[in-house]
């Protein structure tokens, strides 16, 4: 008697405090795109061919900056590439090979159990070669930004000429979702910036799109495993929930 | 036989292990016809919970350091291949990562029922303090744990909660480096923490065992706080508790598998996501959670060394707890002031959570301050106060026969055989 | 009073334990066999009082109540050893070999400076494999062995790729207790047949790998590889 109002005060103050939290939190920065992803809610699953489309434009775009290093070319197989396709693009770049005879190191054709090759030897290269900023490392950005792939998909679509009141600093971009709004990479995609062979319209948009739905796979490889290992979970302990229960009851129905 | 314990079991292998070893009939004088209060309602469950819990942490715990790699160059990479390559290994880490949340939820909710129902009170003030000592572990061993994957808010976080001890005067630097190892937050620092991640849960074991074993001593409180006073008080904790328990176990391996399923990062922070930088503080560092509340106090105070001795004094204050409520009556059902202050300090450290995720900026400051007021507020001077003062409701003369709060005659009307209500 | 032994069923205990592993699977641990105990004396009374109830409830101990509550604690025992199952076999599974380490199963092997009569040994799957230029001599001695003088028969033919009879490439483990044996080496001692000879037991082996003498019970076994070029082999 006693207890529901208790419950629902807790209840009430805890969701409270959620939600304020999440709100302050979305309100610092301007409001991101609502965008429709294959991947999300309960059932999603990954858009392949679009994943396809964006690990091509990270072949010809972002991996000239940005490495990936969590990520195997056998991984491709989770976009749905075939084993030749994966050998192939393994061999197309030069990985080293460790030592030679004399000691010295060699570089070999890449197969399919080497890391994703990284455009820099290391973060000094890589600064050096990019102004002084240092492009992070892909393998787990759509997990690693608040807002996740909304965000990098944000990121990609919102360079604009700078508001004439902003001064900016020598070299940087604006960029509506950027936080400061001033980001040292430059608009990375245009309409156009690559040839899809499967007959998509290479928008900007499009291409947003497919490469953040490359990136959200490359983080979370086993969210569609995970999710439908979910769903059936779920529903056994839904199950077992009710069995415990009735026993409970049955038994109980003794004592009240 | 003499020395051997007289066992009652028949089954011959069970029999010839107990008169050795009297496990079996430990075991169920303690867990099998232990006597329970009767009228334990679903917030009894979380004992069993944080037991189930803590199993949990212990098992994938020992799964993922087959794996984890505890070395500032090697460890995210480590975590990362946990997560790709280790068979199921997704499925550990999450659970692990995730059960961490689910373990706080629950002995946090179990800490609350305690309060309600004043289960701290006399004869039970060791059992109370014995759970002090376990939240305790188990926020060092959460804090240790979170460093591991070596992500950025692993680092700053084990940065700044080893600096606190920094603003002890005179030893403080020492105290720091030497929890260190060095200089900085560096490899010794994750080492020794993966080492200590790796003991501590099994202290908590050996504590729980404590809390347990006291508890077996004074029996259980209940809802209306008064003592069994016979058998018609009481039902053998197997069955009856024991399916009980498990239907309560049910519902929360369904919310624990919906976090770990479907949103196994939204109570992580995406800044841990990002490999360790010592040269980059993030924009924000805030702790798990289940930290925040004293994290909130930490920062409400002005005086750093007067914010340490506060987040630390928001722990220990429950020790003295037994001891600041001086009102007789155990369950808050019957004291109805306390009952509104008690719920008054749930909110309270809510909004000190919430407070803790934001900047210390405009009115967080001040929402801040006032939530840590009533905080200490409530321990040091409410209990003591209004535990003198209050009109208790009028308790009813045993469990089995709640006299007041419209519980109506009993059929049968005779309290020597209320069972017999079918 | 309800007591376990009551029941339908001899061993009912068993089938309650049903309800009781869906607490195990939970993490109660205490002993199914418990139940079948009787009480101890002081709760006796106690809980003959505590519990009547049921067998006046729900009728007699074989009435249709009992029967019903039966069925349901073995269902949801049933269901709780499941889910305990479906638990453990991610546990188990994740101490199997990881996706990185069987994606590592090839190597390539140059085999252009190996001279006649030499060996080397090259490290895959973290294990050692011989690969060794036999002589002449060396290969007629592994072709000219008759199978019964073997205690594991196998014809050298067998062991080698067909053209590159001069390249014998072994596991070097010894099939006795895992010990690499010797004789890769020029200065290693290779042991009566002129192949590889274990120090620790004694094992000997011939020119083709295979077994002659020593507890080892089979030949060195042949990892899987092929040609890629005369000069070039690739292993795994």
């Amino acid at each position: 008697m006693r207890r529901i109002p208790l419950a629902r005060l807790i209840l009430g103050a805890a969701l409270g405090g959620l939600l304020a939290t999440t709100a302050a939190r979305a309100a610092d920065d301007a409001k991101l795109p609502k965008v429709e992803w294959s991947f999300s809610g309960p059932f999603g699953t990954y858009d392949l061919a679009s994943a396809q489309r964006g690990f091509l434009i990270y072949q010809q775009v972002c991996s000239n900056c940005h490495s990936m290093n969590q990520l195997y070319y056998r991984n491709l197989e989770g976009i749905g590439l075939t084993e030749d396709q994966i050998k192939a693009i393994a061999a197309s770049v030069q990985v080293p090979g460790g030592v030679d005879d004399n000691g010295q190191p060699i570089q070999r054709p890449g197969r399919p159990a080497d890391h994703f090759r990284a455009p820099f030897a290391n973060d000094q290269a890589a600064r050096a070669a990019n102004g002084g900023a240092l492009p992070p490392d892909q393998s787990v950005l759509e997990l690693a930004r608040e807002g996740g792939a909304d965000y990098l998909y944000a990121l990609m679509v919102g360079y604009s000429d700078p508001p004439a009141d902003m001064k900016m600093q020598p070299g940087m971009m604006y960029n509506k979702y950027f936080p400061g709004h001033q980001i040292a990479m430059p608009q990375p995609l245009q309409d156009g910036s690559v040839q899809y062979t499967d007959g998509t319209k290479p928008s900007l948009e499009q291409e947003a799109k497919d490469v953040v739905t490359f990136l959200a796979w490359a983080a979370e490889p086993e969210m569609v495993e995970r999710k439908q290992m979910g769903v059936k979970i779920i529903l056994f302990l839904l199950l077992l929930t009710g069995l415990t229960y009735a026993v409970k009851r049955k038994l109980w129905s003794d004592v009240h | 036989m003499v020395g051997l314990h007289k066992s009652e079991f028949k089954n011959p292998l069970v029999r010839w292990i107990d008169t050795r070893l009297p496990v079996f009939t430990m075991m169920q004088n303690e867990y099998g016809s232990f006597p329970t209060p009767r009228n334990f309602n679903y917030f009894w469950n979380f004992g069993a919970l944080a037991m189930v819990a803590m199993m949990i942490m212990i098992i994938t715990g020992i799964f993922l350091a087959m794996n984890y790699v505890p070395n500032t160059a090697l460890a995210f990479d480590s975590v990362e291949r946990i997560m790709r390559d280790v068979n199921y290994g997704w499925l550990i880490r999450y659970v692990h990562m995730n059960g961490a949340s689910m373990f706080f939820v629950v002995v946090y909710i179990h800490i609350f029922r305690g309060l309600y129902y004043g289960s701290y009170k006399t004869p039970r003030e060791l059992l109370w303090m014995l759970g002090v000592v376990i939240l305790l572990l188990m926020m060092m061993t959460a804090f240790m744990g979170y460093v591991l994957p070596w992500g950025q808010m692993s680092y700053w976080g084990a940065t700044v909660i080893t600096n606190l001890f920094s603003a002890f005067p005179i030893v403080g630097k020492s105290i720091v480096t030497w929890l260190w190892g060095g200089f900085s937050v560096d490899n010794p620092t994750l080492n020794r923490f993966f080492s200590l991640h790796y003991l501590l849960p099994f202290v908590i074991v050996a504590v729980v065992f404590l809390h347990v074993a006291a508890l077996h001593i004074t029996g259980s409180n209940n809802p209306l706080g008064i003592e069994p006073k016979g058998p018609q008080d009481t039902l053998p904790f197997h069955p009856y508790y024991t399916v009980k328990d498990s239907v309560g176990i049910c519902v929360f391996l369904i919310v624990y598998a919906a976090l770990v399923f479907f949103a196994p990062n939204f109570l992580g922070n995406p800044d841990n996501y990002i490999p360790a930088n010592p040269m980059v503080t993030p924009a924000e560092i805030v702790p798990e959670w289940y930290l925040l509340p004293y994290y909130a106090i930490l920062r409400s105070v002005p005086n750093k060394l007067g914010g340490v001795l506060m987040m630390f004094g928001s722990i220990l204050v429950l020790f003295v707890l037994p001891w600041l409520d001086t009102s007789p009556v155990r369950s808050a059902r019957f004291r109805p002031i306390f009952r509104q202050l008690v719920l008054l300090l749930v909110i309270d450290v809510i909004v000190l959570g919430d407070v803790g995720a934001h900047r210390p900026e405009g009115w967080w400051v001040v929402v801040g301050r006032l939530a840590t007021t009533y905080y200490f507020l409530f321990f040091l001077v409410l209990l003591p106060v209004v535990g003198k003062l209050e009109r208790p409701l009028k308790l009813p003369d045993s469990i089995s026969k709640p006299v007041l709060g419209g519980g109506g005659p009993l059929p049968g009307g005779a309290p020597a055989k209320p069972m017999e209500k079918a | 009073m309800r007591r376990v032994g009551d029941g339908p069923f001899p061993h009912e205990w068993l089938l309650a334990g049903g309800a009781e592993s869906a607490a195990a699977a939970c993490g109660h641990v205490w002993s199914v066999a418990t139940r079948r105990n009787q009480p101890r004396p002081g709760f006796e009374d106690m809980m003959a009082t505590s519990l009547s109830a049921s067998d006046h409830g729900a009728g007699s101990p074989h009435g249709e109540g009992t029967s019903k509550r039966d069925f349901l604690k073995l269902v949801t025992g049933a269901a709780a050893l499941v889910g305990t199952g479906a638990i453990v076999w991610p546990l188990i599974d994740s101490m199997n070999p990881s996706q990185d380490v069987l994606a590592l199963g090839s190597i390539e092997v140059n085999l252009d400076p190996i001279q006649a009569g030499m060996g080397i040994t090259v490290l895959w799957r973290g294990k050692p494999i011989f690969v060794r230029h036999r002589t002449e001599k060396e290969i007629k001695e592994a072709e000219d062995v008759s199978l019964s003088a073997l205690s594991d028969p196998e014809t050298d033919a067998a062991r080698i790729k067909a053209g590159h009879a001069q390249w014998i490439v072994v596991v070097g483990i010894c099939t006795h207790l895992g010990c690499v044996p010797l004789g890769n080496k020029p200065s290693d001692p290779r042991g009566e047949w002129g192949g590889w000879f274990c120090p620790c037991h004694g094992s000997q082996y011939d020119t083709s790998g295979r077994v002659r003498h020593g507890p080892a019970p089979a030949n060195l076994p042949v990892p899987p590889y092929a040609f890629e070029t005369d000069t070039k082999i690739k292993i795994g």
